[in-house]
């Protein structure tokens, strides 16, 4: 009866009608048109301006904080400090992007005795105009007793390391250390027999990595606007990858119980899992409250949102293989150090499963570390912690590939992982299409092209990501006219109101444009996580789904009532339904089932079987021998898709995966000076790809249907940044025979390789 | 009989074994069969009647969003792992 | 604090003769978006680095952001609202953004409408480098650029046909 249902063996049999074509997005002209509402254009009558004041400082204790002068001035309406949360909880709950411990998140959002980074939040203000807001942020006195900054994991692993949090002693899964340390935790995987594996091997490469912290770099700083009303009612609108994320936040660090806060979202300029934890949010909603019940609104600057929103993880990095003479790897070790930023929780524990995950080995082992520095409080970026250790596991691989002489296709063909093989921390995989990436790679036209030219190499790299599933809810509301109003809680970065609509029209067998996707508030839908972790098309996905299901089905009891037949008699075709001689369209359908009662199904779905993600990837490269500069001539993403439900943002996600890991490999990083003042705050300093960067890039779209979803859909969003920096690495060695460990592999430290390599003092 | 797999930093708690056999019909049950035979195991997996902050369960294969109350089979293999999530 | 003395701007928005007060301080970004709430241009660094407030000041590229709102008295002003033809239909740009799936978030959008419009009014045929050379003021960190550059060369390449053949007797 369904037009399609989820077959048990994942395969995709009866043809699709929408889903894999490539319509025009629902919100695609409002945004063109300047008319779609983002995080900074909320506004509400009589909205005050909100600033933040932040520590110059990368490390000190807070002595005082004297706020009367700003209190004093003219159009000031409202000053709040640390002193105005309330004490913070200990404990930790999983509110959005796994566990955080809400000391951790309170003290992050106003600094309560110490600052922790150049950039930490101390107190914020709210004011009527902007230059009065400003003009009280250099009213307000700190007294700080300066200590010494740990920029990074080697320095905060030192015996008489300055210690951030005098508390912190080191888990080890469930047992700590005596003794306070700036390690927050170890974690292991480990299989097999290491030292075996090793004397095994034929070649053994061991070789130590370094990664620079890399910002998100979305283009909307954050915005959020709330107002407190006078009967305790909050409305928060915010640009969010996560409405019910921001909820429960605020809710906890502010104490309050959730049914007094709705989030609205607005249109997100970027998020990239920096838009999921909150910063400005709850000081708005206290702002608003001291303010006298008025909305306030609070937009970070540019350098606001590099010093101090979540960037990624800087990383020390130790990886040692050893491969047989057939190429096969038999001991695999990594050693990895995580710089978490100011707090704990690094993304080390999913970088340890990424690391070895492509690859088939029996003994192995993964030291993870979780190491706070004076930086600020990592947060996801996405496939948090992968494209780190990517890049020293696919050099290493590539290196014992070189020494084998082994294509490096063939090298990982050797080892691939296939469906039933485990991750370093033994979960098996299930149905995966990484044989087929490889192989789509070595028959495509990039790849058989022979690279000519000097200074030019070809690099190639690998990646996995195992992506998530979370809970979705969503609601449908069926129109007499034949239109379904379909509302969802997952705010949509790149297109997710048209995959997700595609998929609801496909399960009712009608048209895309009949669908109208509405984003709705935390009052209007259901418990939903957020967009992240790659999980919006798969499971907000199963959610659309399950709502066609349900709602043909009571469109088809209800039509059997009207036609007093049997609702097993009635039979579904191209939308419509059809009894004996009797069929309507889906349309007219509609208009008798409304006739009757008015229509809505929810649902709310939480679908294990994500599936996870395979990408490989292929670049390459000219490097400049004087100056250093590396340019990418061309570029090739192939990625298993599961089922590419609109294969134009399918392609975008790759596309930009891929741009971004490519500024991670050679530009981005954050710099900071030895008192931990972070010197390039500014999108002129951090330098982020523009056009001139890149090459078009190339995508080849696999699809092995995920068994776990209905269309065969598996996430896509996050698994094309991990590979980049090793496939340019493995280019770069190629072109010029150096091979950087360290990122970025910007001029200076390419020329500074080169320089070496040949023996020339400047 | 399931089949658990222990994860490293936790082998010291089962005699270095990497693999053992329990018993029970839900994860929260398998972990009290495992517990007596283990002293300090749960200790090291609970926290609040709950997995620790940080760790995951997966069940056949499936990483649970139920915990404790995930249902376990005597034919399944139940692998304790760090909780990740993405971007 | 004393509220600055106002001064009245006059100028051209989008092809309409607007007066709107304004402090000597303000942006032409800060007028347009909270004296005038045409919000479509947006702010992304405030230091002119990624282009999202890109306009058009009397048909030549600004970053609205560097340019202080008096500045523009007497003039005219081009933002993302003032593209489309007054009937609403899409300058071909827009449409372009929207068939190649040009966007993703769409904060930059905007400001890459305007950038494009400026370079295929300067040369009607850019060749690829050119069209990434032009748009290199502009960031975008979702798409990766390949398609923003294949529809601004999806429009040029329509653009030229259209001037240099006559219109066809069917859509193709």
């Amino acid at each position: 009866m369904p037009s399609l249902s989820a077959s048990p063996d994942g395969s995709v049999a009866p043809a699709l009608r929408v889903v894999g074509t490539r319509p025009v997005r629902p919100d695609g002209i409002d945004k063109v048109t300047g008319r779609a509402l983002y995080g900074a254009d909320i506004t509400l009558p009589g909205l005050l301006t909100g600033r933040v004041l932040r520590s110059p400082l990368a490390h000190a204790r807070i002595v005082r904080v004297d706020t009367s002068a700003a209190r004093a001035l003219p159009g000031l309406k409202a000053v709040v400090t640390a002193a105005d949360l309330p004490p913070a909880p200990d404990r930790i709950e999983d509110l959005g992007e796994g566990a955080i411990d809400l000391r951790y998140l309170s003290d992050n959002l106003l600094a309560r005795e110490k600052v922790l980074y150049h950039g930490h939040a101390i107190a914020a203000v709210a004011a009527s105009t902007p230059e009065i807001a400003e003009q009280a942020l250099a009213l307000i006195r700190v007294e700080f007793e300066p200590l010494p900054p740990v920029m990074t994991a080697s320095a905060a692993m030192k015996p008489d390391a300055p210690l951030l949090h005098a508390g912190l002693k080191t888990d080890r899964m469930g047992q700590r250390d005596a003794a306070p340390s700036n390690v927050a935790s170890q974690l292991r995987h480990e299989r097999g027999n290491l030292d075996d594996g090793f004397r095994r091997a034929a070649v053994v490469i061991d070789r130590r990595f370094r990664t620079e912290t890399v910002h998100q770099g979305y283009i909307e700083p954050q915005a959020s606007t709330a107002h407190v009303q006078a009967d305790g009612q909050i409305t928060i609108w915010t640009s969010t990858q996560g409405t019910f994320a921001v909820r429960s936040q605020v809710a906890e660090v502010l104490g309050l119980p959730v049914s007094r806060i709705k989030v609205v979202p607005t249109e997100i300029g970027g998020g990239f899992g920096g838009k999921i934890s909150v910063y400005l949010e709850p000081l708005a909603v206290l702002l608003s409250r001291h303010a006298g019940f008025v909305p306030v609104r609070l937009v970070m600057s540019r350098t606001e949102v590099l010093t101090s929103t979540g960037p990624t993880s800087g990383s020390d990095l130790r990886i040692r293989i050893g491969a047989d003479t057939s190429g096969k790897l038999v001991a695999m070790q990594a050693e990895l150090y995580y710089e978490a930023g100011a707090y704990p929780g690094s993304p080390v524990g999913a970088a340890a499963v990424v690391s070895f995950a492509p690859y088939v080995c029996e003994a192995m082992r993964v030291d993870g570390y979780d190491v706070v520095v004076n930086r600020p409080r990592a947060s996801a970026y996405r496939a948090p912690g992968g494209t780190n250790v990517a890049f020293a596991v696919e050099s290493v691989i590539d290196e014992l590939a070189e020494s084998l002489d082994l294509d490096p296709i063939e090298m990982r063909l050797i080892n691939a992982v296939r469906e039933g093989d485990r991750r370093p921390d033994n979960l098996p995989l299930a149905r995966i299409g990484y044989v087929e990436c490889l192989q789509a790679l070595r028959q495509s036209e990039h790849y058989r092209t022979p690279l000519t030219g000097r200074h030019r190499g070809r690099g190639v790299a690998c990646g996995y990501w195992g992506n998530w599933g979370g809970q979705s809810s969503a609601t449908a509301i069926l129109n007499p006219d034949g239109s379904v109003s379909f509302n969802v809680a997952s705010t949509d970065i790149g297109g997710s109101r048209a995959s997700l609509a595609m998929q609801l029209a496909e399960s009712l067998g009608i048209d895309y444009a009949q669908v109208k996707p509405r984003i709705g508030d935390t009052d209007s839908v259901s418990y939903n996580d957020v967009t992240g972790g790659s999980r919006t098309t798969f499971a907000t996905g199963w959610a659309a789904y399950d709502l066609g299901q349900k709602l043909a089905a009571e469109m088809t009891a209800r039509l059997a009532q009207r036609w007093e037949v049997a609702p097993e008699s009635i039979l579904r075709a191209g939308g419509g339904f059809a009894s004996g001689d009797r069929r309507v369209d889906f349309a007219e359908a509609s208009k008798l089932v409304c006739e009757d009662a008015p229509l809505m199904v929810s649902t709310t779905v939480h679908p294990k079987g994500y599936g996870a993600a395979f990408s490989v990837q292929c670049a390459d490269v000219e490097v400049d021998p004087d100056t250093g500069k590396v340019t990418v001539l061309r570029y090739t993403i192939v990625q298993d898709a599961g089922k590419a439900v609109h294969p134009s943002y399918v392609e975008g996600q790759m596309q930009g995966g891929v741009a971004q890991g490519i500024g991670w490999a050679l530009n981005e990083e954050y710099v900071y000076n030895e008192k931990g003042e972070l010197l390039n705050g500014s999108l002129l300093d951090y330098r982020m790809p523009t056009a001139c960067d890149l090459p078009m890039i190339d995508t080849i779209i696999v699809e092995v249907p995920n068994p776990g979803h209905p269309y065969g859909v598996r996430g896509v969003g996050e698994v094309n940044i991990i590979p980049p920096a090793g496939t340019l690495a493995n280019a770069i060695h190629r072109a010029t025979g150096v091979r950087l460990t360290a990122l970025p592999m910007s001029p200076p430290r390419v020329l500074a390789a080169l320089w070496e390599k040949s023996g020339y003092r400047p | 009989m399931c089949k658990v797999l222990i994860p490293a930093l936790l082998r010291s708690q089962t005699e270095g074994k990497a693999e053992v056999e329990a018993e029970g019909t839900t994860v929260g049950e398998v972990i009290r069969h495992l517990d007596v035979r283990f002293p300090g195991l749960a200790e090291r997996l609970l926290q609040d009647q709950r997995l620790r902050p940080g760790l995951g369960v997966a069940v056949d294969g499936e990483i649970s969003h139920r915990g404790l109350r995930e249902p376990v089979r005597p034919t399944s293999e139940v692998i304790f792992i760090a909780a990740v999530s993405g971007g | 604090m004393t509220p600055r003395k106002k001064t009245v701007l006059e100028f051209t928005l989008n092809g309409e003769p607007r007066a709107v007060l304004c402090e000597p301080q303000q942006t032409l970004l800060a007028v347009l978006r909270d004296e005038l709430h045409l919000t479509g241009t947006k702010e992304g660094c405030s230091n002119g680095n990624c282009g999202a407030c890109n306009v058009l000041l009397d048909g030549v590229l600004v970053n609205s952001c560097l340019i202080l709102a008096l500045e523009v008295q007497g003039r005219g002003v081009l933002t993302v609202e003032g593209l489309a033809r007054p009937d609403g239909t899409l300058h071909p740009l827009q449409q372009a953004f929207l068939d190649h799936a040009a966007l993703q978030c769409g904060i930059c959008t905007p400001g890459f409408l305007l950038s494009a419009k400026a370079l295929l009014d300067e040369n009607p045929t850019p060749t690829e480098s050119q069209v990434r050379y032009w748009l290199a003021g502009n960031l975008c960190r979702c798409t990766g650029y390949d398609k923003i550059v294949r529809a601004v060369l999806d429009v040029a390449r329509s653009q030229s046909a259209a001037h240099a053949t006559p219109p066809p007797v069917s859509p193709a």
